[in-house]
């Protein structure tokens, strides 16, 4: 069984059809890219597996149980965790903060104890730090655990929002654009990190991006939309030198 | 015991407040304090901690309301209705204990209902709707007429007339004319207990995980969402404490006022944006400052009554001073390097 399962997938805002007929399988352990020009649909497509937008027609499956109607917070409770491609951090706290917020459903206590800092109130927020530190040792974050989120630099703003996502303790993570805005040697790193993530955590990957060499580097399988349409699907060499993929990147 | 530095900093606001408790009681013991001065001590204490309602709401939750004195209006004539009606049955220190539950458990109730509309709205809109609600409540409570007799409770919006009391039943809410001798219960001692209160549930609740996510979703709800965090939930439980917390500076009002009507001046929208003032100025989302804010602008225009002609052009230049040293970035900067670690911070 697919790990996440997308059948005819469609939406509509006004006249256009921004996703058609969409379709998608991935396995777990499975590192995939979705690529596409600009405008093809592949963030709606985001929104559409992360409850954001309802869809018009068509089922998603994760881990065989269908989550399309319902609500974004309850679809990371069911085990989908994405990032943005404009990044979206809490700003005003602190990088562990950050980290914490993600870990609200995995360690709890009641609001009264939190109030009062009474019962269960020390020891879980003691576990919830050292949960914390652990993830952003993962990203070579723990240095700035204090630091205001809005105060890192870019590429490691990328990487908190990465942390804060692995720690609702996901089975699918989204990457929207990860490498965005990013040079050379940051995407080198990210590279590095994506793999790092997958590897430690027997994470499956989906991520939506432009840069290329990324794509080429690390994904295993591709999906091509252009036009809210399945251009090309498969492992990703094929796909890279098929035809129509050529066509639509390059032109004529 | 290692204290962490959020945990220093809450202990420094709760010093402040202890400190000018102290300072407060030495000057009253020793007669320095004018009996006009003593005066303004309990009210000092009940915006302090309104301030610190509201910047829960505005703070930390990050949604403007202009309202909150309509919720502090419901605290104080429920609680003054309660104590009024058990004036000659229960002893004062219970009865007071329990207008305070009372104060606050129907302020709060009230923002769970207000708060169901009012959150769906965001930015100007919630701002808007949060002023009309606080006007309907003063409104409304200005139209109640309730009495009490051998056969129970009356209760009218025309007139006393209508209440139809037997000749030995009391007239509790007279309208436009309120609810007149409640019992005088709130001291300085009990206002700064119940600023303590306040501040000790907004402070930690800011350092546990409903905080967390609080904060989460006034800094990006879209990112909270993604993250599992159930917005509404969070939205409410910060409105419905806020409430609560206005409601109980609404209680230390009613038992301070011998005559209790809920009138503009007290509960209409310029108290609610005199408030929010304190709140601006003290630092959006810094608690401390909304103390210290609201106890500096609040006794000023009262001790300038002596310069009377000058006394608002003061009151006003003071406000922009104080805008000026709490938000200016250059004068923040000046701040920290002169002060180093002992200057105020925002969150």
């Amino acid at each position: 069984m697919a790990l996440l399962e997308v059948n005819n997938l469609c939406i509509s805002f006004g006249g256009l059809r921004a996703v058609d007929d969409f379709n998608l399988r991935i396995e777990k352990g499975e590192l995939y890219g979705l690529i596409g020009p600009n405008g093809a649909g592949k963030t709606t497509v985001f929104n559409l597996l992360t409850g954001v937008y309802k869809p018009n027609e068509g089922i998603i499956r994760l881990d065989g149980e269908d989550i399309t109607r319902k609500s974004t917070t309850e679809i990371n409770h069911e085990g989908i965790a994405r990032t943005f491609q404009n990044i979206r951090l809490f700003k005003n706290m602190s990088v562990l903060d950050n980290v914490k917020v993600g870990l609200t459903e995995r360690f709890k206590y009641s609001t009264i104890e939190g109030i009062f800092h009474l019962g269960k109130y020390k020891k879980v927020e003691k576990e919830m730090d050292e949960e914390a530190l652990r993830l952003l040792s993962v990203f070579g974050l723990e240095e700035e655990k204090d630091t205001l989120a809005s105060n890192l630099p870019y590429g490691k703003q990328r990487k908190l929002e990465i942390a804060r996502a692995m720690a609702t303790s996901p089975k699918l993570l989204l990457l929207d654009e990860p490498a965005a805005g990013m040079n050379p040697n940051e995407t080198q790193e990210l590279m590095e990190t994506i793999a790092l993530v997958r590897k430690k955590f027997n994470m499956t990957i989906l991520l939506i991006e432009h840069d290329m060499k990324l794509v080429s580097g690390i994904c295993e399988k591709l999906t091509v939309l252009n036009f809210g349409r399945v251009l090309c699907q498969g492992e990703t060499r094929e796909v890279l030198t098929h035809p129509d993929v050529v066509k639509a990147y390059l032109g004529e | 015991m290692n204290l962490t530095k959020k945990s220093k900093d809450n202990l420094i606001t709760y010093g402040i407040v202890v400190a000018a408790y102290v300072i407060f009681q030495i000057l009253s013991v020793t007669g320095n304090l004018s009996s006009h001065m003593k005066g303004l001590l309990v009210p000092m204490t009940y915006y302090a901690v309104i301030a610190v309602a509201l910047n829960l709401c505005v703070g930390i939750l990050g949604e403007l309301s202009i309202g909150h004195c309509g919720f502090m209006c419901i605290g104080a004539f429920t609680s003054a209705f309660f104590s009024k009606v058990t004036e000659n049955t229960l002893p004062s220190a219970l009865r007071f204990v329990l207008a305070f539950v009372i104060g606050i458990a129907i302020s709060a109730l009230f923002g769970f209902l207000i708060g169901i509309p009012v959150l769906r709205l965001k930015g100007d809109y919630l701002a808007i709707v949060t002023l009309a609600f606080g006007e309907i409540i003063k409104n409304v409570i200005n139209a109640f007429y309730i009495g009490i007799d051998g056969k129970g409770v009356h209760f009218s919006l025309k007139n006393s007339m209508e209440l139809g009391l037997e000749p030995d039943g009391q007239l509790i809410v007279n309208g436009a004319m309120g609810i007149t001798g409640t019992p005088h219960n709130s001291s300085f001692t009990v206002g700064i207990i119940v600023l303590l209160l306040s501040l000790f549930v907004v402070l930690n609740l800011v350092n546990s995980r409903d905080g967390r996510a609080i904060m989460a979703v006034r800094d990006n709800y879209i990112a909270a969402e993604a993250t599992g965090i159930n917005v509404t939930r969070y939205k409410m439980m910060a409105f419905i404490i806020s409430a609560a917390i206005a409601g109980a500076a609404g209680v230390l009002f009613s038992h301070n006022i011998t005559t209790l009507t809920a009138s503009s001046q007290y509960f209409g929208y310029n108290a609610s944006i005199m408030i929010l003032v304190y709140v601006v100025l003290g630092g959006i989302g810094n608690i401390r400052g909304s103390v210290i804010a609201a106890c500096i602008l609040y006794l000023l225009p009262e001790l300038l009554r002596g310069f009377s002609t000058y006394r608002m052009l003061i009151y006003s230049i003071v406000l922009i001073v104080m805008m000026i040293v709490n938000w200016s970035p250059k004068v923040i900067e000046f701040r920290k390097r002169t002060f180093g670690k002992f200057s105020l911070k925002r969150q």
